[in-house]
Protein backbone atom coordinates (compact mmCIF):
# COMPACT_ATOMS: atom_id res chain seq x y z
CA UNK A 1 0.00 0.00 0.00
CA UNK A 2 2.03 3.01 -1.22
CA UNK A 3 -0.97 5.54 0.20
CA UNK A 4 0.48 4.29 3.61
CA UNK A 5 3.72 6.29 2.75
CA UNK A 6 2.14 9.67 2.60
CA UNK A 7 2.65 11.91 4.76
CA UNK A 8 -0.47 13.13 6.76
CA UNK A 9 -1.28 17.11 5.66
CA UNK A 10 -2.30 17.48 9.21
CA UNK A 11 0.07 18.84 11.57
CA UNK A 12 0.30 16.69 14.81
CA UNK A 13 -2.10 17.73 17.42
CA UNK A 14 -1.27 18.25 20.64
CA UNK A 15 -3.44 16.85 23.25
CA UNK A 16 -4.63 20.02 24.54
CA UNK A 17 -6.58 20.52 21.53
CA UNK A 18 -8.43 17.48 21.55
CA UNK A 19 -12.38 17.11 22.86
CA UNK A 20 -12.22 16.68 26.59
CA UNK A 21 -14.34 13.53 26.24
CA UNK A 22 -12.72 11.84 22.99
CA UNK A 23 -10.84 8.52 23.97
CA UNK A 24 -7.03 9.47 22.25
CA UNK A 25 -5.85 7.02 19.98
CA UNK A 26 -2.97 5.68 22.29
CA UNK A 27 -5.62 4.49 24.62
CA UNK A 28 -7.41 2.62 22.14
CA UNK A 29 -4.98 0.79 21.57
CA UNK A 30 -3.57 -0.12 24.95
CA UNK A 31 -7.50 -1.03 25.97
CA UNK A 32 -7.50 -3.79 23.00
CA UNK A 33 -4.19 -4.99 23.53
CA UNK A 34 -5.01 -5.29 27.30
CA UNK A 35 -8.44 -6.98 26.24
CA UNK A 36 -6.54 -9.44 24.04
CA UNK A 37 -3.61 -9.78 27.35
CA UNK A 38 -6.65 -10.92 28.92
CA UNK A 39 -7.72 -13.44 26.42
CA UNK A 40 -4.50 -14.75 26.38
CA UNK A 41 -4.15 -15.35 30.33
CA UNK A 42 -7.46 -18.05 29.91
CA UNK A 43 -4.94 -19.59 27.16
CA UNK A 44 -3.35 -22.41 29.52
CA UNK A 45 -6.74 -24.38 30.23
CA UNK A 46 -8.58 -23.51 33.48
CA UNK A 47 -8.99 -26.02 36.61
CA UNK A 48 -12.21 -26.68 37.31
CA UNK A 49 -12.98 -27.55 40.86
CA UNK A 50 -15.77 -30.14 41.06
CA UNK A 51 -18.81 -28.24 41.75
CA UNK A 52 -18.55 -24.87 40.50
CA UNK A 53 -18.52 -23.79 37.52
CA UNK A 54 -16.62 -20.76 37.97
CA UNK A 55 -13.39 -22.11 36.75
CA UNK A 56 -9.72 -20.75 38.66
CA UNK A 57 -8.11 -19.06 35.44
CA UNK A 58 -5.45 -16.34 35.41
CA UNK A 59 -8.25 -14.01 33.80
CA UNK A 60 -9.03 -12.63 36.91
CA UNK A 61 -4.82 -12.04 37.85
CA UNK A 62 -5.74 -10.20 34.11
CA UNK A 63 -8.85 -8.25 35.26
CA UNK A 64 -7.01 -7.14 38.09
CA UNK A 65 -3.36 -5.63 35.85
CA UNK A 66 -5.86 -4.15 33.62
CA UNK A 67 -7.59 -1.61 36.15
CA UNK A 68 -4.31 -1.09 38.15
CA UNK A 69 -1.99 -0.26 34.84
CA UNK A 70 -4.71 1.00 32.46
CA UNK A 71 -6.82 2.95 34.87
CA UNK A 72 -10.31 2.82 35.93
CA UNK A 73 -11.77 3.90 32.59
CA UNK A 74 -9.57 2.03 30.32
CA UNK A 75 -9.28 -0.73 32.53
CA UNK A 76 -13.26 -0.72 32.30
CA UNK A 77 -13.37 -0.69 28.55
CA UNK A 78 -10.69 -3.06 27.95
CA UNK A 79 -13.47 -5.79 30.23
CA UNK A 80 -16.37 -4.14 27.85
CA UNK A 81 -14.37 -5.14 24.67
CA UNK A 82 -13.87 -8.50 25.80
CA UNK A 83 -16.88 -8.72 27.05
CA UNK A 84 -18.54 -8.20 23.64
CA UNK A 85 -16.07 -10.15 21.93
CA UNK A 86 -17.37 -13.43 24.01
CA UNK A 87 -20.88 -12.43 23.74
CA UNK A 88 -20.33 -12.43 20.12
CA UNK A 89 -19.57 -16.12 19.93
CA UNK A 90 -16.10 -15.78 19.94
CA UNK A 91 -13.74 -18.69 22.57
CA UNK A 92 -11.86 -15.77 24.81
CA UNK A 93 -12.61 -17.37 27.95
CA UNK A 94 -10.85 -19.74 29.96
CA UNK A 95 -11.01 -23.07 28.38
CA UNK A 96 -11.70 -21.94 25.33
CA UNK A 97 -15.61 -20.85 26.48
CA UNK A 98 -17.41 -18.31 24.87
CA UNK A 99 -20.80 -17.09 23.25
CA UNK A 100 -23.84 -15.99 24.83
CA UNK A 101 -24.06 -18.95 27.16
CA UNK A 102 -21.89 -17.71 29.70
CA UNK A 103 -24.36 -14.95 30.24
CA UNK A 104 -26.63 -16.86 31.19
CA UNK A 105 -24.64 -19.53 33.34
CA UNK A 106 -24.11 -19.61 36.65
CA UNK A 107 -20.46 -17.19 36.57
CA UNK A 108 -22.17 -14.95 34.40
CA UNK A 109 -22.15 -12.50 37.34
CA UNK A 110 -18.71 -13.07 37.91
CA UNK A 111 -17.91 -12.05 34.60
CA UNK A 112 -20.34 -8.75 34.55
CA UNK A 113 -18.05 -8.32 37.76
CA UNK A 114 -15.10 -7.62 36.02
CA UNK A 115 -16.01 -4.21 34.21
CA UNK A 116 -17.04 -2.28 37.60
CA UNK A 117 -14.35 -4.59 39.49
CA UNK A 118 -11.66 -3.48 36.91
CA UNK A 119 -12.95 -0.08 37.35
CA UNK A 120 -12.65 -0.17 40.87
CA UNK A 121 -9.16 -1.16 41.35
CA UNK A 122 -7.88 1.47 38.32
CA UNK A 123 -10.18 3.74 40.93
CA UNK A 124 -7.97 3.11 44.16
CA UNK A 125 -5.06 2.53 42.79
CA UNK A 126 -4.98 5.56 40.77
CA UNK A 127 -6.82 8.12 43.11
CA UNK A 128 -3.22 8.58 44.76
CA UNK A 129 0.67 9.77 43.24
CA UNK A 130 1.44 9.11 39.83
CA UNK A 131 2.74 5.39 40.51
CA UNK A 132 0.81 3.97 43.46
CA UNK A 133 2.40 2.13 46.16
CA UNK A 134 2.64 -1.67 46.83
CA UNK A 135 0.18 -1.29 49.74
CA UNK A 136 -2.29 1.00 47.42
CA UNK A 137 -2.27 -1.60 44.48
CA UNK A 138 -2.88 -4.11 47.52
CA UNK A 139 -5.79 -2.61 48.17
CA UNK A 140 -6.72 -1.83 45.13
CA UNK A 141 -6.84 -5.23 43.76
CA UNK A 142 -8.12 -6.53 46.75
CA UNK A 143 -11.25 -4.09 46.98
CA UNK A 144 -11.49 -4.29 43.37
CA UNK A 145 -10.73 -7.07 41.76
CA UNK A 146 -11.87 -9.64 44.35
CA UNK A 147 -14.90 -7.88 46.65
CA UNK A 148 -16.62 -5.79 43.79
CA UNK A 149 -16.46 -9.22 41.43
CA UNK A 150 -18.18 -11.41 44.70
CA UNK A 151 -20.50 -8.91 45.13
CA UNK A 152 -22.12 -8.97 42.12
CA UNK A 153 -20.67 -12.93 41.21
CA UNK A 154 -22.41 -14.71 44.07
CA UNK A 155 -25.70 -13.07 44.06
CA UNK A 156 -26.34 -13.66 40.45
CA UNK A 157 -25.20 -17.04 41.62
CA UNK A 158 -27.58 -17.34 43.74
CA UNK A 159 -30.60 -16.27 41.29
CA UNK A 160 -29.59 -18.20 38.38
CA UNK A 161 -29.30 -21.23 39.90
CA UNK A 162 -32.44 -20.71 42.87
CA UNK A 163 -30.00 -21.45 45.53
CA UNK A 164 -30.39 -19.79 48.95
CA UNK A 165 -27.61 -16.95 49.15
CA UNK A 166 -25.92 -18.34 52.15
CA UNK A 167 -24.87 -21.60 50.21
CA UNK A 168 -23.87 -19.53 46.86
CA UNK A 169 -21.77 -17.68 49.28
CA UNK A 170 -20.23 -21.37 50.73
CA UNK A 171 -19.56 -22.65 47.06
CA UNK A 172 -17.64 -19.72 45.94
CA UNK A 173 -15.48 -18.99 49.06
CA UNK A 174 -13.40 -22.63 47.43
CA UNK A 175 -12.01 -19.29 45.04
CA UNK A 176 -10.91 -17.19 47.73
CA UNK A 177 -7.31 -18.31 48.58
CA UNK A 178 -6.66 -18.74 45.08
CA UNK A 179 -7.92 -15.13 44.72
CA UNK A 180 -6.15 -13.64 47.67
CA UNK A 181 -2.99 -14.99 46.29
CA UNK A 182 -3.27 -13.71 42.60
CA UNK A 183 -4.37 -10.17 44.30
CA UNK A 184 -1.08 -10.66 46.19
CA UNK A 185 0.91 -11.48 42.55
CA UNK A 186 -1.18 -8.77 40.59
CA UNK A 187 -0.19 -5.77 42.78
CA UNK A 188 3.96 -7.17 43.07
CA UNK A 189 3.80 -7.32 39.10
CA UNK A 190 1.73 -4.17 38.37
CA UNK A 191 4.44 -2.35 40.76
CA UNK A 192 7.38 -4.11 38.77
CA UNK A 193 5.89 -2.79 35.40
CA UNK A 194 5.39 0.88 36.94
CA UNK A 195 9.30 0.74 37.98
CA UNK A 196 10.78 -1.55 34.91
CA UNK A 197 8.10 0.76 32.34
CA UNK A 198 7.74 4.64 33.46
CA UNK A 199 5.65 5.03 30.65
CA UNK A 200 3.38 2.64 32.21
CA UNK A 201 2.22 5.25 34.53
CA UNK A 202 3.95 8.45 33.01
CA UNK A 203 1.05 8.62 30.41
CA UNK A 204 -1.73 7.41 32.72
CA UNK A 205 -0.71 10.54 34.61
CA UNK A 206 -0.65 12.93 31.82
CA UNK A 207 -4.30 11.27 30.64
CA UNK A 208 -5.72 11.59 34.03
CA UNK A 209 -4.75 15.19 33.47
CA UNK A 210 -5.88 16.26 30.42
CA UNK A 211 -8.49 13.64 28.85
CA UNK A 212 -9.66 11.26 32.13
CA UNK B 1 -10.98 -14.40 11.10
CA UNK B 2 -6.96 -14.64 11.85
CA UNK B 3 -7.20 -17.90 13.74
CA UNK B 4 -10.67 -17.09 15.82
CA UNK B 5 -13.53 -18.70 14.78
CA UNK B 6 -16.54 -18.23 16.86
CA UNK B 7 -18.60 -21.79 17.16
CA UNK B 8 -21.40 -20.56 14.27
CA UNK B 9 -22.99 -23.88 12.88
CA UNK B 10 -23.63 -22.92 9.09
CA UNK B 11 -26.86 -23.88 8.32
CA UNK B 12 -30.35 -22.66 6.59
CA UNK B 13 -32.94 -23.42 8.85
CA UNK B 14 -35.77 -20.80 9.73
CA UNK B 15 -33.31 -19.72 13.20
CA UNK B 16 -30.27 -19.29 11.13
CA UNK B 17 -32.17 -16.48 8.95
CA UNK B 18 -33.74 -14.57 11.99
CA UNK B 19 -31.84 -11.77 12.24
CA UNK B 20 -29.69 -11.21 15.23
CA UNK B 21 -31.33 -8.66 17.36
CA UNK B 22 -34.41 -10.79 16.76
CA UNK B 23 -32.78 -13.54 18.30
CA UNK B 24 -30.92 -12.05 21.36
CA UNK B 25 -34.67 -10.64 22.05
CA UNK B 26 -35.91 -13.57 22.24
CA UNK B 27 -33.17 -15.47 24.42
CA UNK B 28 -33.94 -12.80 26.81
CA UNK B 29 -38.10 -13.05 26.99
CA UNK B 30 -37.35 -17.01 27.14
CA UNK B 31 -34.81 -16.81 30.22
CA UNK B 32 -37.18 -14.04 31.50
CA UNK B 33 -39.91 -16.99 30.61
CA UNK B 34 -38.05 -19.67 32.42
CA UNK B 35 -37.26 -18.05 35.82
CA UNK B 36 -41.09 -17.39 35.96
CA UNK B 37 -42.08 -21.51 35.39
CA UNK B 38 -42.37 -22.54 38.95
CA UNK B 39 -43.00 -26.62 38.30
CA UNK B 40 -41.44 -29.22 37.25
CA UNK B 41 -43.93 -29.96 34.55
CA UNK B 42 -43.78 -26.46 33.28
CA UNK B 43 -39.89 -26.90 32.75
CA UNK B 44 -40.21 -30.44 31.77
CA UNK B 45 -42.54 -28.68 28.69
CA UNK B 46 -39.54 -26.18 28.05
CA UNK B 47 -36.91 -28.73 27.76
CA UNK B 48 -39.07 -30.28 25.09
CA UNK B 49 -39.48 -26.85 23.44
CA UNK B 50 -35.62 -26.61 23.65
CA UNK B 51 -35.01 -29.76 22.56
CA UNK B 52 -37.47 -29.11 19.81
CA UNK B 53 -35.55 -25.99 18.56
CA UNK B 54 -32.43 -27.62 18.39
CA UNK B 55 -33.98 -29.83 16.08
CA UNK B 56 -35.49 -27.41 13.91
CA UNK B 57 -31.93 -25.51 13.48
CA UNK B 58 -30.11 -29.28 12.41
CA UNK B 59 -26.72 -27.97 14.30
CA UNK B 60 -26.38 -31.58 15.80
CA UNK B 61 -26.57 -32.71 18.95
CA UNK B 62 -22.98 -32.64 19.35
CA UNK B 63 -22.58 -29.20 18.79
CA UNK B 64 -25.34 -28.81 21.42
CA UNK B 65 -23.45 -30.49 24.10
CA UNK B 66 -20.33 -28.44 23.78
CA UNK B 67 -22.49 -25.62 24.57
CA UNK B 68 -23.56 -27.48 27.72
CA UNK B 69 -20.55 -29.31 29.06
CA UNK B 70 -19.05 -26.32 30.50
CA UNK B 71 -21.53 -26.56 33.06
CA UNK B 72 -22.13 -29.97 33.47
CA UNK B 73 -20.48 -30.33 37.11
CA UNK B 74 -22.25 -27.79 38.62
CA UNK B 75 -25.54 -28.60 37.45
CA UNK B 76 -24.58 -32.02 38.85
CA UNK B 77 -23.75 -30.47 42.19
CA UNK B 78 -26.88 -27.92 42.01
CA UNK B 79 -28.57 -30.90 41.89
CA UNK B 80 -27.52 -32.70 44.53
CA UNK B 81 -27.44 -29.47 47.02
CA UNK B 82 -30.95 -28.73 46.05
CA UNK B 83 -32.06 -32.53 46.09
CA UNK B 84 -31.03 -32.67 49.93
CA UNK B 85 -31.96 -29.44 51.03
CA UNK B 86 -34.97 -28.55 49.31
CA UNK B 87 -36.41 -31.59 47.92
CA UNK B 88 -36.82 -33.23 44.25
CA UNK B 89 -38.97 -30.96 42.67
CA UNK B 90 -36.78 -27.91 43.62
CA UNK B 91 -34.07 -29.59 42.36
CA UNK B 92 -35.32 -30.76 39.11
CA UNK B 93 -36.68 -26.90 38.41
CA UNK B 94 -33.80 -25.02 39.46
CA UNK B 95 -31.02 -27.22 37.41
CA UNK B 96 -33.44 -27.82 34.42
CA UNK B 97 -33.71 -23.68 34.56
CA UNK B 98 -30.09 -22.94 34.36
CA UNK B 99 -28.85 -26.20 31.88
CA UNK B 100 -32.52 -25.01 29.36
CA UNK B 101 -30.92 -20.81 29.85
CA UNK B 102 -27.89 -22.30 29.07
CA UNK B 103 -28.61 -24.10 26.46
CA UNK B 104 -30.44 -21.24 24.55
CA UNK B 105 -28.03 -18.97 24.66
CA UNK B 106 -25.93 -21.72 23.06
CA UNK B 107 -28.34 -21.84 20.18
CA UNK B 108 -27.95 -18.09 19.56
CA UNK B 109 -24.33 -18.49 19.11
CA UNK B 110 -24.78 -21.54 17.19
CA UNK B 111 -27.33 -20.23 14.29
CA UNK B 112 -25.86 -16.74 14.29
CA UNK B 113 -22.49 -15.56 12.23
CA UNK B 114 -19.83 -14.28 14.63
CA UNK B 115 -19.88 -11.03 12.44
CA UNK B 116 -23.66 -10.46 12.53
CA UNK B 117 -23.75 -10.55 16.81
CA UNK B 118 -20.76 -8.18 16.32
CA UNK B 119 -22.47 -5.69 14.01
CA UNK B 120 -25.71 -6.14 16.16
CA UNK B 121 -23.85 -5.49 19.44
CA UNK B 122 -22.04 -2.31 17.64
CA UNK B 123 -25.19 -1.10 17.59
CA UNK B 124 -26.56 -1.80 20.39
CA UNK B 125 -23.57 0.24 22.04
CA UNK B 126 -23.98 3.14 19.81
CA UNK B 127 -25.17 4.75 23.15
CA UNK B 128 -21.17 5.10 23.84
CA UNK B 129 -20.32 7.81 21.98
CA UNK B 130 -21.16 9.77 24.96
CA UNK B 131 -18.39 8.57 26.56
CA UNK B 132 -16.22 9.44 23.48
CA UNK B 133 -16.74 6.26 21.88
CA UNK B 134 -17.85 6.54 18.33
CA UNK B 135 -18.98 3.62 16.70
CA UNK B 136 -15.81 3.71 14.28
CA UNK B 137 -13.79 3.65 17.38
CA UNK B 138 -15.41 0.49 18.82
CA UNK B 139 -15.49 -1.64 16.03
CA UNK B 140 -11.34 -0.67 15.05
CA UNK B 141 -11.13 -1.52 18.87
CA UNK B 142 -12.95 -4.69 18.45
CA UNK B 143 -11.24 -6.03 15.29
CA UNK B 144 -7.96 -4.55 17.09
CA UNK B 145 -8.40 -6.78 20.06
CA UNK B 146 -9.33 -10.26 17.74
CA UNK B 147 -5.98 -9.22 15.62
CA UNK B 148 -4.18 -8.79 19.03
CA UNK B 149 -4.87 -12.26 20.26
CA UNK B 150 -2.18 -13.87 18.17
CA UNK B 151 0.26 -11.48 18.84
CA UNK B 152 0.29 -11.31 22.79
CA UNK B 153 0.14 -14.87 22.56
CA UNK B 154 3.33 -15.30 20.48
CA UNK B 155 4.58 -12.67 23.26
CA UNK B 156 3.80 -14.67 26.19
CA UNK B 157 5.64 -17.97 24.33
CA UNK B 158 8.59 -15.54 24.15
CA UNK B 159 8.61 -14.50 27.50
CA UNK B 160 8.20 -18.15 28.42
CA UNK B 161 11.07 -19.83 26.41
CA UNK B 162 12.92 -16.72 28.48
CA UNK B 163 12.10 -17.49 31.32
CA UNK B 164 12.81 -21.19 30.83
CA UNK B 165 16.67 -20.14 29.65
CA UNK B 166 16.61 -17.73 32.81
CA UNK B 167 16.06 -21.03 35.12
CA UNK B 168 13.10 -19.31 36.73
CA UNK B 169 10.24 -21.08 35.37
CA UNK B 170 8.01 -20.91 38.42
CA UNK B 171 8.43 -17.52 39.05
CA UNK B 172 4.71 -15.43 38.16
CA UNK B 173 6.31 -12.51 38.48
CA UNK B 174 9.95 -13.36 35.74
CA UNK B 175 6.66 -14.28 33.59
CA UNK B 176 4.11 -11.43 34.01
CA UNK B 177 6.25 -8.03 34.74
CA UNK B 178 8.45 -8.89 31.17
CA UNK B 179 5.01 -9.97 29.51
CA UNK B 180 3.27 -6.70 30.85
CA UNK B 181 5.98 -4.34 29.35
CA UNK B 182 6.21 -5.80 26.22
CA UNK B 183 2.65 -5.91 25.83
CA UNK B 184 2.56 -2.10 26.62
CA UNK B 185 5.34 -1.28 24.25
CA UNK B 186 3.43 -3.66 21.37
CA UNK B 187 0.22 -1.61 22.38
CA UNK B 188 2.25 1.89 22.51
CA UNK B 189 3.46 1.15 18.92
CA UNK B 190 0.42 0.15 17.44
CA UNK B 191 -0.88 3.65 18.59
CA UNK B 192 2.10 5.11 17.03
CA UNK B 193 0.87 3.51 13.80
CA UNK B 194 -2.65 4.00 13.84
CA UNK B 195 -1.85 7.81 14.77
CA UNK B 196 0.69 8.28 11.72
CA UNK B 197 -2.37 6.18 9.62
CA UNK B 198 -4.63 9.54 10.65
CA UNK B 199 -6.72 7.89 13.46
CA UNK B 200 -6.46 10.75 15.77
CA UNK B 201 -8.60 13.04 13.56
Amino acid sequence: MTHDEQVPSRPQESPDHRPRRRLATGDLARISVFAALIAVLGLPGAVNLLGNAVPITLQTFGVMLAGAVLGARRGALAIAVLLVLVAAGLPLLAGGRGGLGVFTGPSAGFLIGWLPGAAVVGWIAGNGDRTPGITRLLAACLAGGIGVVYLLGVPVQAAVTGLPLAKAWALSSIFVPGDLVKAVLASVVARGVFRAYPAAGGERAAAAKGRL
Amino acid sequence: MSGLTGAYVPGRSPLHRLGAGAKLLALALACTALVLLGSPIALGGAAVVVVLLYAVSGVGWAAGWAQVRPVRWFAVALFAVQALSAGLPVAVTSTLRMVLAVALAGLVTLTTRTAAMMACLERCLAPARFVGLDPFRLSLMLSLTVRSVPVVSRLATQVREAQRARGVEWSVRAFAVPLLISVLRHADTLGEALRTRGVDD
